[in-house]
């Protein structure tokens, strides 16, 4: 008989290395704005360029939010979400067009609420959009990624051209609302007003949503579906419901970011949606698959790092992101924050 | 001899067989049946678009991932035989490598996008090629010193692959030039390259592929490596697209971005795929065959529809030839919910 192996238990403190590995994703983002305060040598572009990294961030995730949720739900990828970002761009600017004399005036309460109405237009449109989308073109293909890829793919290609057919190949040149042009001058950098409310506004919509997620019943029903959406049916909840409240949330979502971006780059096209479904996808799986809060750091990362490695070295920053994402991978292959699924 | 050529792989139809062997001697003797630049340009588009189309099959048909990356590899290959005839001199040799590099570097990063994103999930990787696609593409249109940029790169072939060069007088009223010759370079190298993917997907390697496409989990369980499979699957189909855009670089004697890199070409690819027959590589002929036709001819036909809905409000708009897209989407949708096994499917089941 062999003895039994020697116990000795230490009671040693966990390592500060240790302690810190769950909080490593939340930490990159003061990590790389350290990081770009060293690169920089100027600390007003700094400044600048961190409000505007920021600002993209929020304006990515707006956008980001609603398609990792639907994966985290109902393992629907839907790869026509960046066709809510175009039609809420178009609404958006659509209503904001039709407004010229409230956002002329040089009034902020004016501009603002020309902004909101322009905001809900948007929403509602691609609310109901998402609904419609939800019914006709993912519905049919629920728990089978390859067509879900291709059908959603074939529904983008569909609202692309219906967007040209509407408000024609042209892409539409919008200014900013007069109280929303220029810049404040901040410790001697230049802070655009308009970033400054994108960051604001995406402030209030993650902790809303955080809000709702963890503080609400049906956040809880969401949350719950995510981990394990049998035993949510089995307890006697409609997830499909959930799960179209969540698309049409998503798509509206997606709608706002539209809105927001569209007046950020003053310019909207058919194919923006395409364009920013690239930097969607890249937040979505550099966050986790299905997580909200590492969607929201994803987003900041990707919005920092293009504005940094733009400053410093405008050639590859069309390739930072791609390296960005390269690392994360390398260092946690589900993601930063990945969603463990009860099965 | 025939069950040899094609692996085994029989049409398994007779109107198939017969539709098949009408393209295939429509193909092989275009330049004589339809003289004329246009309709011998529209030849040899669908011989490089049915190779590329098949190595596309080849990894959503056959191995079940969706790939978005596949027009960078393809403008690999033609951005390989572009630069190497550019500063090699317009010689054979200048394509060999050109084509060979090409197709080796469009191998090589299908290996490093297949290694990160492959290990994890599959879905991983629809969207991190995607991704990785546009940067390139974006990539290619900025570093215009080496690439030409926007403008694309215009290049010089061979001497014998040229008008200018005579090598007889006519046949059957065709002149026997260097273009009839650039031609049949391209229609055998399509010929030899869709065999060879025949030959792959009908090989041991390309059963295992199927059968982690129906149940992964299960392939694993049996003892089969899947990551090893899925990544060398995309190779293989990345080294054969890098090639068909080789062969469409040699028969344009100009590369762009427009021409090899751009998202239209993709949509092309996976539209002519679906429409075709996903995992029967002759939905890749079919697919590829109808869909370049109907480019080239149909959009004709939807102007004219147009012009006779002129007065009704938005019909015109929507009938207009640049809305072909829309037209193609939808029918992309249907097609992929009612015949997920294209026309080829169809064909062989009644």
């Amino acid at each position: 008989m062999s003895m039994a192996p020697e116990h000795a238990p230490t009671m040693a403190r966990l390592s500060l290395a240790q302690r810190l590995a769950p909080w490593m994703p939340v930490l990159l983002v003061p990590l790389l704005v350290v990081a770009g305060l060293l690169a920089i040598p100027n600390t007003s572009s700094w400044l600048t360029l961190t409000v505007s990294g920021l600002a993209m961030g929020m304006m990515i995730f707006l956008m980001a939010s609603g398609l990792t949720l639907v994966f985290g739900l109902m393992d629907v990828i839907n790869f026509g979400h960046g066709a809510f970002v175009s039609v809420g761009a178009f609404v958006g600017v659509s209503v904001l067009l039709m407004l010229g004399g409230m956002t002329g005036a040089p009034s902020l309460a004016l501009n603002l609420a020309a902004m909101g109405l322009a905001v809900i237009g948007a929403m509602l449109a691609t609310g109901a959009m998402g609904w419609a989308f939800e019914k006709v073109i993912v519905k049919p293909v629920y728990g089978h990624h390859l067509k879900q890829i291709l059908v959603t793919m074939g529904g983008l290609i569909v609202v692309e051209q219906l967007i040209i057919v509407l408000w024609g190949p042209e892409e539409i040149y919008i200014s900013r609302p007069e109280a929303l042009k220029g810049a404040i001058t901040f410790a001697g950098a230049a802070l655009e007003k308009y970033r400054l409310v994108a960051v604001g506004l995406g402030l209030v919509v993650f902790a809303a949503m955080r809000w709702t997620l963890r503080r609400t019943k049906i956040g809880l029903i969401v949350r719950a579906g995510v981990e394990n959406g049998e035993m949510v049916q089995a307890l006697g909840y409609r997830l499909r419901l959930v799960f179209v409240g969540v698309f049409i949330a998503g798509s509206a979502l997606a709608g706002l970011g539209g809105v927001m971006w569209g007046l950020y780059q003053e310019v909207v096209s058919a194919h923006m949606g395409n364009q920013a479904m690239i930097l969607i996808f890249i937040v979505v799986i550099i966050g986790g698959l299905g997580s909200v809060e590492g969607c929201f750091i994803g987003a900041l990362l990707v919005g920092l790092m293009q504005n940094y490695v733009a400053f410093l070295e405008p050639k590859v920053a069309l390739i930072s992101n791609i390296g960005l994402m390269v690392a994360i991978l390398m260092w946690r292959p589900m993601g930063m924050i990945p969603v463990v699924k009860a099965k | 001899m025939i069950n040899a050529v094609l692996s085994g792989d029989m049409p398994r139809s007779r109107v198939l067989a017969l539709i098949l062997g009408l393209i295939l001697i429509c193909l092989a003797l275009a330049p004589f049946l339809f003289p004329g630049v246009r309709t011998v340009d529209t030849a040899a588009r669908i011989c490089v678009f049915i190779v590329l189309v098949a190595s596309y099959d080849l990894l959503l048909g056959y191995g079940g991932i969706v790939s978005f990356a596949h027009t960078m590899f393809f403008g690999i290959g033609a951005y390989g035989v572009a630069l190497a005839l550019t500063h090699m001199g317009r010689g054979f040799d200048a394509i060999i490598v050109g084509a060979s590099s090409g197709a080796l570097l469009a191998a090589v990063l299908a290996f490093v996008i297949g290694l990160f994103s492959l290990r994890v999930r599959a879905i991983f990787f629809a969207m991190i090629t995607l991704a990785v696609a546009s940067a390139v593409a974006v990539l290619v249109s900025q570093l215009s010193g080496l690439t030409g940029g926007e403008d694309g790169l215009t290049f010089q072939t061979p001497r014998a692959l040229g008008p200018a060069f005579k090598f007889g007088d006519e046949l059957f009223g065709v002149k026997l030039n260097g273009k009839l010759l650039s031609y049949y370079v391209v229609f055998l190298g399509s010929l030899v390259l869709f065999l060879l993917m025949l030959r792959v997907v009908n090989s041991p390697f390309g059963r295992v592929l199927q059968a982690i496409r129906e149940n992964d989990f299960r392939a694993e369980a049996i003892g089969y490596r899947v990551v090893y499979y899925r990544v060398a699957a995309t190779c293989l189909s990345a080294a054969v697209a890098a090639l068909a855009g080789s062969l469409y670089a040699i028969w344009l004697r100009y590369v762009g971005p427009d021409t090899t890199l751009s998202m239209e070409i993709m949509i092309d690819i996976l539209l002519m795929v679906v429409i075709g027959g996903m995992g029967t590589m002759y939905g890749a002929v079919i697919g590829a065959t109808l869909l370049v036709l109907a480019q080239n001819y149909l959009q004709n036909l939807m102007g004219v529809a147009a012009s006779l809905v002129e007065g009704v409000p938005v019909l015109p708009q929507l009938l207009d030839a640049d809305r072909w897209l829309l037209w193609l989407g939808v029918l992309f949708i249907l097609s992929v919910y009612f015949f997920p096994t294209g026309v080829v499917g169809r064909l062989r089941r009644g």
